[in-house]
Protein backbone atom coordinates (compact mmCIF):
# COMPACT_ATOMS: atom_id res chain seq x y z
CA UNK A 1 0.00 0.00 0.00
CA UNK A 2 2.66 2.35 1.19
CA UNK A 3 4.54 1.70 -1.83
CA UNK A 4 1.28 2.46 -4.14
CA UNK A 5 -0.38 5.31 -3.12
CA UNK A 6 2.07 7.75 -0.27
CA UNK A 7 5.45 7.90 -1.02
CA UNK A 8 7.51 10.71 0.68
CA UNK A 9 7.66 13.29 -1.35
CA UNK A 10 11.57 13.68 -1.44
CA UNK A 11 11.36 10.00 -3.15
CA UNK A 12 9.35 11.24 -5.50
CA UNK A 13 11.63 13.79 -6.76
CA UNK A 14 14.57 11.67 -6.79
CA UNK A 15 12.79 9.36 -8.55
CA UNK A 16 11.72 11.90 -10.97
CA UNK A 17 14.90 12.80 -11.54
CA UNK A 18 16.45 9.56 -11.96
CA UNK A 19 13.61 8.96 -14.58
CA UNK A 20 14.51 11.93 -16.22
CA UNK A 21 18.65 11.25 -16.57
CA UNK A 22 17.30 7.88 -18.03
CA UNK A 23 14.36 9.16 -19.66
CA UNK A 24 15.66 7.23 -23.10
CA UNK A 25 15.49 4.07 -20.87
CA UNK A 26 12.25 4.62 -19.87
CA UNK A 27 10.38 1.10 -20.11
CA UNK A 28 7.27 1.26 -22.79
CA UNK A 29 5.01 -0.60 -20.68
CA UNK A 30 5.27 2.14 -17.53
CA UNK A 31 2.39 4.38 -17.13
CA UNK A 32 3.91 7.98 -17.26
CA UNK A 33 1.86 8.42 -13.62
CA UNK A 34 3.92 5.52 -12.06
CA UNK A 35 7.28 6.30 -10.88
CA UNK A 36 8.57 2.60 -11.17
CA UNK A 37 7.56 -0.86 -12.58
CA UNK A 38 7.23 -2.12 -9.20
CA UNK A 39 5.02 0.86 -8.07
CA UNK A 40 2.35 0.48 -11.05
CA UNK A 41 2.45 -3.51 -10.23
CA UNK A 42 1.71 -2.96 -6.56
CA UNK A 43 -1.16 -0.76 -7.34
CA UNK A 44 -2.68 -2.97 -10.11
CA UNK A 45 -2.33 -5.61 -7.76
CA UNK A 46 -4.38 -3.71 -5.08
CA UNK A 47 -6.59 -3.06 -8.12
CA UNK A 48 -7.26 -6.41 -8.21
CA UNK A 49 -7.56 -7.56 -4.58
CA UNK A 50 -10.33 -5.03 -4.16
CA UNK A 51 -12.19 -6.11 -7.14
CA UNK A 52 -11.68 -9.76 -5.69
CA UNK A 53 -13.40 -8.34 -2.50
CA UNK A 54 -16.49 -7.00 -4.63
CA UNK A 55 -16.92 -10.39 -6.20
CA UNK A 56 -16.46 -12.39 -2.64
CA UNK A 57 -19.59 -10.02 -1.25
CA UNK A 58 -21.60 -10.41 -4.27
CA UNK A 59 -21.24 -14.04 -4.60
CA UNK A 60 -22.01 -13.47 -0.34
CA UNK A 61 -25.33 -13.02 -1.36
CA UNK A 62 -26.07 -16.24 -2.64
CA UNK A 63 -24.41 -18.22 -0.22
CA UNK A 64 -26.63 -16.23 2.17
CA UNK A 65 -29.87 -17.43 0.45
CA UNK A 66 -28.32 -20.82 0.67
CA UNK A 67 -27.58 -20.90 4.08
CA UNK A 68 -31.26 -19.83 4.97
CA UNK A 69 -33.04 -22.04 2.91
CA UNK A 70 -30.47 -25.15 3.93
CA UNK A 71 -31.24 -24.32 7.68
CA UNK A 72 -35.28 -23.21 7.38
CA UNK A 73 -35.53 -26.92 5.02
CA UNK A 74 -32.52 -29.58 5.40
CA UNK A 75 -35.24 -31.92 3.98
CA UNK A 76 -35.30 -30.17 0.22
CA UNK A 77 -31.22 -30.66 0.02
CA UNK A 78 -31.33 -33.92 1.64
CA UNK A 79 -33.96 -34.91 -0.88
CA UNK A 80 -33.12 -32.74 -4.20
CA UNK A 81 -29.04 -33.11 -4.04
CA UNK A 82 -29.21 -36.55 -5.13
CA UNK A 83 -30.03 -35.65 -8.78
CA UNK A 84 -26.91 -34.13 -8.89
CA UNK A 85 -23.82 -36.29 -10.37
CA UNK A 86 -20.93 -36.50 -7.52
CA UNK A 87 -18.87 -37.78 -10.36
CA UNK A 88 -19.24 -34.74 -13.25
CA UNK A 89 -18.89 -32.61 -10.10
CA UNK A 90 -15.55 -34.11 -8.28
CA UNK A 91 -14.45 -34.18 -12.79
CA UNK A 92 -14.86 -30.40 -12.73
CA UNK A 93 -13.51 -29.68 -9.62
CA UNK A 94 -10.20 -31.57 -10.58
CA UNK A 95 -10.60 -29.55 -14.17
CA UNK A 96 -10.96 -26.46 -12.45
CA UNK A 97 -7.84 -27.20 -9.86
CA UNK A 98 -5.81 -28.35 -12.77
CA UNK A 99 -6.60 -25.27 -14.25
CA UNK A 100 -5.78 -22.96 -11.42
CA UNK A 101 -2.11 -25.07 -11.28
CA UNK A 102 -1.45 -24.11 -15.12
CA UNK A 103 -2.61 -20.59 -14.54
CA UNK A 104 0.11 -20.45 -11.66
CA UNK A 105 2.83 -21.56 -13.96
CA UNK A 106 1.91 -19.20 -16.38
CA UNK A 107 2.40 -16.64 -13.95
CA UNK A 108 5.83 -18.01 -13.01
CA UNK A 109 7.03 -18.88 -16.98
CA UNK A 110 6.39 -14.57 -17.30
CA UNK A 111 8.29 -14.35 -14.10
CA UNK A 112 11.20 -16.02 -15.77
CA UNK A 113 10.98 -14.67 -19.19
CA UNK A 114 10.37 -18.30 -20.32
CA UNK A 115 7.60 -17.08 -23.18
CA UNK A 116 6.68 -20.26 -24.81
CA UNK A 117 5.85 -21.68 -21.53
CA UNK A 118 3.69 -18.72 -20.71
CA UNK A 119 1.55 -19.37 -24.26
CA UNK A 120 0.97 -23.05 -23.62
CA UNK A 121 0.06 -22.36 -20.13
CA UNK A 122 -2.17 -20.05 -20.68
CA UNK A 123 -3.58 -21.95 -23.79
CA UNK A 124 -3.71 -25.48 -20.86
CA UNK A 125 -5.82 -23.52 -18.79
CA UNK A 126 -8.11 -21.88 -21.25
CA UNK A 127 -8.57 -25.33 -22.62
CA UNK A 128 -9.51 -26.70 -18.99
CA UNK A 129 -12.35 -23.49 -18.55
CA UNK A 130 -13.73 -24.84 -21.74
CA UNK A 131 -13.84 -28.44 -20.75
CA UNK A 132 -15.33 -27.10 -17.20
CA UNK A 133 -18.26 -25.74 -19.28
CA UNK A 134 -18.84 -28.77 -21.30
CA UNK A 135 -19.00 -30.83 -18.08
CA UNK A 136 -21.84 -28.14 -17.23
CA UNK A 137 -23.42 -28.38 -19.93
CA UNK A 138 -23.77 -32.05 -19.81
CA UNK A 139 -25.18 -31.62 -16.34
CA UNK A 140 -27.58 -28.64 -17.60
CA UNK A 141 -28.88 -30.94 -20.23
CA UNK A 142 -29.56 -33.73 -18.06
CA UNK A 143 -31.75 -31.34 -15.47
CA UNK A 144 -33.54 -29.58 -18.65
CA UNK A 145 -34.41 -33.21 -20.03
CA UNK A 146 -35.91 -34.24 -16.71
CA UNK A 147 -37.61 -31.18 -15.30
CA UNK A 148 -35.53 -30.51 -12.62
CA UNK A 149 -35.55 -26.56 -13.31
CA UNK A 150 -36.04 -23.99 -10.98
CA UNK A 151 -38.72 -23.17 -8.89
CA UNK A 152 -41.37 -22.01 -11.25
CA UNK A 153 -40.07 -24.30 -14.02
CA UNK A 154 -39.88 -27.13 -11.61
CA UNK A 155 -41.96 -30.36 -13.50
CA UNK A 156 -39.64 -33.89 -13.34
CA UNK A 157 -43.11 -35.97 -13.82
CA UNK A 158 -44.49 -34.35 -17.09
CA UNK A 159 -40.43 -33.68 -18.23
CA UNK A 160 -39.95 -37.34 -17.66
CA UNK A 161 -42.48 -38.51 -19.58
CA UNK A 162 -41.84 -36.33 -22.67
CA UNK A 163 -38.11 -37.51 -21.86
CA UNK A 164 -38.69 -41.24 -22.59
CA UNK A 165 -40.42 -40.56 -25.60
CA UNK A 166 -37.82 -38.81 -26.82
CA UNK A 167 -35.19 -41.40 -26.18
CA UNK A 168 -37.52 -43.78 -27.62
CA UNK A 169 -36.26 -40.95 -30.88
CA UNK A 170 -32.90 -41.41 -30.31
CA UNK A 171 -31.54 -37.85 -29.04
CA UNK A 172 -30.27 -39.63 -25.92
CA UNK A 173 -26.98 -39.96 -28.66
CA UNK A 174 -25.22 -36.95 -27.07
CA UNK A 175 -25.17 -37.75 -23.32
CA UNK A 176 -23.01 -40.40 -21.82
CA UNK A 177 -24.48 -43.41 -21.41
CA UNK A 178 -23.22 -43.73 -17.58
CA UNK A 179 -24.70 -40.23 -16.50
CA UNK A 180 -27.81 -41.01 -18.70
CA UNK A 181 -28.97 -43.72 -17.38
CA UNK A 182 -28.13 -43.19 -13.96
CA UNK A 183 -29.98 -39.94 -14.15
CA UNK A 184 -32.84 -42.35 -15.50
CA UNK A 185 -32.78 -44.38 -12.37
CA UNK A 186 -32.93 -41.71 -9.93
CA UNK A 187 -35.65 -39.96 -11.49
CA UNK A 188 -37.52 -43.24 -11.79
CA UNK A 189 -37.10 -44.07 -7.90
CA UNK A 190 -37.96 -40.24 -7.64
CA UNK A 191 -41.79 -40.70 -9.18
CA UNK A 192 -41.99 -43.88 -6.87
CA UNK A 193 -41.37 -41.91 -4.22
CA UNK A 194 -43.49 -39.23 -4.89
CA UNK A 195 -46.16 -41.55 -4.97
CA UNK A 196 -45.71 -43.14 -1.83
CA UNK A 197 -45.43 -39.49 -0.54
CA UNK A 198 -41.92 -38.69 0.98
CA UNK A 199 -41.12 -35.78 -1.70
CA UNK A 200 -40.60 -32.85 0.57
CA UNK A 201 -42.57 -29.82 -0.53
CA UNK A 202 -41.20 -26.98 -3.11
CA UNK A 203 -37.76 -29.07 -4.11
CA UNK A 204 -37.84 -27.06 -6.86
CA UNK A 205 -35.98 -23.88 -4.58
CA UNK A 206 -33.18 -26.47 -4.65
CA UNK A 207 -32.73 -26.01 -7.75
CA UNK A 208 -33.30 -22.37 -8.29
CA UNK A 209 -30.10 -22.13 -5.72
CA UNK A 210 -28.37 -24.79 -7.80
CA UNK A 211 -28.69 -22.79 -11.47
CA UNK A 212 -28.20 -19.17 -9.91
CA UNK A 213 -25.23 -20.22 -8.16
CA UNK A 214 -23.82 -22.61 -10.78
CA UNK A 215 -25.14 -20.27 -13.30
CA UNK A 216 -23.03 -17.09 -12.10
CA UNK A 217 -20.00 -18.97 -11.42
CA UNK A 218 -20.08 -20.20 -15.16
CA UNK A 219 -20.71 -16.75 -16.68
CA UNK A 220 -17.33 -16.33 -14.48
CA UNK A 221 -15.93 -18.96 -15.92
CA UNK A 222 -16.50 -17.26 -19.51
CA UNK A 223 -15.27 -14.47 -18.32
CA UNK A 224 -12.15 -15.43 -17.57
CA UNK A 225 -11.49 -17.47 -20.96
CA UNK A 226 -12.08 -13.73 -22.60
CA UNK A 227 -9.47 -12.65 -20.44
CA UNK A 228 -7.00 -15.68 -21.24
CA UNK A 229 -7.60 -15.00 -24.93
CA UNK A 230 -6.35 -11.89 -24.31
CA UNK A 231 -3.20 -12.47 -22.58
CA UNK A 232 -2.58 -15.21 -24.76
CA UNK A 233 -2.52 -12.60 -27.95
CA UNK A 234 -0.41 -10.25 -26.37
CA UNK A 235 1.57 -13.09 -24.89
CA UNK A 236 2.07 -14.56 -28.55
CA UNK A 237 3.38 -10.97 -29.75
CA UNK A 238 5.82 -11.36 -26.74
CA UNK A 239 4.15 -8.02 -24.61
CA UNK A 240 5.25 -9.51 -21.22
CA UNK A 241 8.48 -10.25 -19.64
CA UNK A 242 10.54 -10.45 -16.27
CA UNK A 243 10.27 -6.79 -16.61
CA UNK A 244 6.52 -6.77 -17.02
CA UNK A 245 3.87 -9.54 -16.32
CA UNK A 246 1.22 -7.58 -14.45
CA UNK A 247 -1.46 -8.28 -16.65
CA UNK A 248 -0.91 -12.12 -16.73
CA UNK A 249 -0.53 -11.79 -12.58
CA UNK A 250 -3.75 -9.79 -12.22
CA UNK A 251 -6.14 -12.34 -14.46
CA UNK A 252 -4.45 -15.49 -12.60
CA UNK A 253 -5.79 -13.46 -9.21
CA UNK A 254 -9.15 -13.70 -10.98
CA UNK A 255 -8.91 -17.33 -12.13
CA UNK A 256 -7.69 -18.53 -8.73
CA UNK A 257 -10.82 -16.81 -7.04
CA UNK A 258 -13.36 -18.66 -9.57
CA UNK A 259 -11.51 -21.86 -8.40
CA UNK A 260 -12.06 -20.86 -4.98
CA UNK A 261 -16.10 -19.96 -4.82
CA UNK A 262 -15.97 -23.58 -7.21
CA UNK A 263 -13.91 -25.10 -3.92
CA UNK A 264 -17.14 -24.22 -1.61
CA UNK A 265 -19.89 -24.62 -4.05
CA UNK A 266 -18.74 -28.26 -5.15
CA UNK A 267 -19.54 -29.83 -0.80
CA UNK A 268 -22.62 -27.42 -0.52
CA UNK A 269 -24.25 -28.52 -3.63
CA UNK A 270 -23.06 -32.21 -4.50
CA UNK A 271 -22.12 -33.33 -1.49
CA UNK A 272 -25.04 -33.11 1.19
CA UNK A 273 -25.43 -35.87 2.86
CA UNK B 1 7.28 -8.96 -1.54
CA UNK B 2 10.60 -7.80 -2.09
CA UNK B 3 10.46 -4.19 -2.44
CA UNK B 4 13.63 -3.03 -1.21
CA UNK B 5 15.68 -4.20 -4.29
CA UNK B 6 13.40 -1.89 -6.94
CA UNK B 7 15.09 -1.92 -10.14
CA UNK B 8 14.00 1.20 -12.04
CA UNK B 9 13.55 -0.48 -15.58
CA UNK B 10 11.43 -3.43 -14.49
CA UNK B 11 10.19 -6.15 -12.09
CA UNK B 12 13.34 -8.32 -12.37
CA UNK B 13 14.23 -9.18 -9.15
CA UNK B 14 11.66 -7.26 -7.27
CA UNK B 15 8.86 -10.14 -7.02
CA UNK B 16 8.86 -13.92 -5.25
CA UNK B 17 8.72 -16.22 -7.85
CA UNK B 18 6.86 -19.54 -6.20
CA UNK B 19 9.46 -22.48 -6.49
CA UNK B 20 7.91 -24.93 -9.00
CA UNK B 21 7.84 -28.08 -6.20
CA UNK B 22 5.90 -25.29 -3.93
CA UNK B 23 2.86 -25.31 -6.74
CA UNK B 24 2.80 -29.15 -7.46
CA UNK B 25 3.00 -29.68 -3.56
CA UNK B 26 -0.22 -27.68 -3.69
CA UNK B 27 -1.38 -28.75 -7.20
CA UNK B 28 -1.03 -32.60 -5.78
CA UNK B 29 -2.66 -31.33 -2.14
CA UNK B 30 -5.39 -30.08 -3.40
CA UNK B 31 -6.29 -33.32 -5.69
CA UNK B 32 -6.10 -35.16 -2.79
CA UNK B 33 -8.38 -33.23 -0.30
CA UNK B 34 -10.94 -32.95 -3.57
CA UNK B 35 -10.56 -37.25 -2.65
CA UNK B 36 -10.69 -36.98 0.89
CA UNK B 37 -14.08 -35.00 0.52
CA UNK B 38 -15.88 -37.01 -2.01
CA UNK B 39 -14.79 -39.83 0.05
CA UNK B 40 -16.11 -38.06 3.36
CA UNK B 41 -19.29 -38.58 1.80
CA UNK B 42 -19.59 -43.07 1.63
CA UNK B 43 -19.55 -42.55 5.77
CA UNK B 44 -22.68 -40.70 7.26
CA UNK B 45 -20.63 -38.73 10.26
CA UNK B 46 -24.39 -37.42 11.49
CA UNK B 47 -24.19 -33.89 12.68
CA UNK B 48 -20.04 -33.49 11.40
CA UNK B 49 -20.81 -34.44 7.85
CA UNK B 50 -21.62 -30.27 6.70
CA UNK B 51 -18.47 -29.49 9.05
CA UNK B 52 -16.09 -32.01 7.46
CA UNK B 53 -17.25 -30.62 3.93
CA UNK B 54 -16.63 -27.44 4.66
CA UNK B 55 -13.60 -27.82 6.66
CA UNK B 56 -12.12 -29.57 3.87
CA UNK B 57 -12.98 -26.93 1.17
CA UNK B 58 -11.53 -24.31 3.91
CA UNK B 59 -7.94 -25.89 3.72
CA UNK B 60 -7.95 -26.06 0.21
CA UNK B 61 -9.43 -22.86 0.09
CA UNK B 62 -6.65 -21.69 2.04
CA UNK B 63 -3.90 -23.51 0.06
CA UNK B 64 -4.99 -21.67 -3.66
CA UNK B 65 -5.19 -18.09 -1.50
CA UNK B 66 -1.43 -18.62 -0.27
CA UNK B 67 -0.04 -20.16 -2.60
CA UNK B 68 -1.69 -19.72 -6.02
CA UNK B 69 -2.76 -16.34 -5.32
CA UNK B 70 1.14 -15.47 -3.67
CA UNK B 71 -0.99 -14.16 -0.28
CA UNK B 72 1.42 -16.00 1.60
CA UNK B 73 4.68 -13.89 -0.26
CA UNK B 74 2.91 -10.27 -1.04
CA UNK B 75 2.24 -7.37 0.36
CA UNK B 76 0.10 -7.94 3.41
CA UNK B 77 -2.32 -5.23 2.86
CA UNK B 78 -3.81 -7.39 0.12
CA UNK B 79 -4.00 -10.21 2.43
CA UNK B 80 -6.50 -7.60 4.88
CA UNK B 81 -8.34 -6.86 1.76
CA UNK B 82 -9.25 -10.42 1.39
CA UNK B 83 -9.79 -11.63 5.11
CA UNK B 84 -11.77 -7.95 5.22
CA UNK B 85 -14.13 -9.51 2.66
CA UNK B 86 -14.28 -13.24 4.81
CA UNK B 87 -14.95 -10.72 7.85
CA UNK B 88 -18.30 -9.23 6.10
CA UNK B 89 -19.37 -12.06 4.46
CA UNK B 90 -19.65 -14.42 7.95
CA UNK B 91 -21.11 -11.42 9.41
CA UNK B 92 -23.76 -11.18 6.31
CA UNK B 93 -24.69 -14.69 6.96
CA UNK B 94 -24.33 -14.48 10.84
CA UNK B 95 -27.08 -11.65 11.01
CA UNK B 96 -29.10 -12.99 8.53
CA UNK B 97 -29.23 -16.70 9.94
CA UNK B 98 -30.04 -15.20 13.43
CA UNK B 99 -32.74 -13.16 11.82
CA UNK B 100 -34.42 -16.12 9.82
CA UNK B 101 -34.24 -18.54 13.08
CA UNK B 102 -36.70 -15.65 15.17
CA UNK B 103 -38.88 -15.39 12.47
CA UNK B 104 -39.29 -19.15 11.11
CA UNK B 105 -41.42 -21.05 13.60
CA UNK B 106 -43.65 -17.92 13.13
CA UNK B 107 -44.03 -18.64 8.84
CA UNK B 108 -44.16 -22.35 9.47
CA UNK B 109 -46.86 -21.71 12.10
CA UNK B 110 -48.83 -19.57 8.87
CA UNK B 111 -48.55 -22.07 6.32
CA UNK B 112 -49.56 -24.97 8.21
CA UNK B 113 -52.71 -22.76 9.26
CA UNK B 114 -53.10 -22.14 5.54
CA UNK B 115 -52.21 -25.07 4.66
CA UNK B 116 -55.27 -26.86 6.95
CA UNK B 117 -57.36 -23.84 5.60
CA UNK B 118 -57.76 -24.93 2.25
CA UNK B 119 -57.95 -28.95 2.85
Amino acid sequence: MSEATDAPAGKISEAGEAARHESEKHPEFLAHHFETPHQQFAAGKLGVWIFLLTEILFFSGLFCAYTVYRANHPEIFVYAHQFLDKNLGALNTAILIFSSFTMALAVRSAQLNRQRALVICLAITLLCALGFLGVKYVEYQQKWQHGLLWASRYNPSEHGENHAAEEAGGSAADTPAGEGSLAAGSSAERQSAEHAGNVPRNVGLFFSIYFVMTGLHGLHVLGGMGAIVWLIGRAARGAFSAEYFGPVDYVGLYWHLVDLIWIFLFPLLYLIH
Amino acid sequence: MTGQTQSPSGLHGTVHVVPLRVLVGVFLALLALTFVTVAATWVDWGQWNLAIALGIATVKAALVALYFMHLRYDHPFNALIFVVGLVFLALFLAITTLDTQQYQPEIDAAVEAAMEEAR
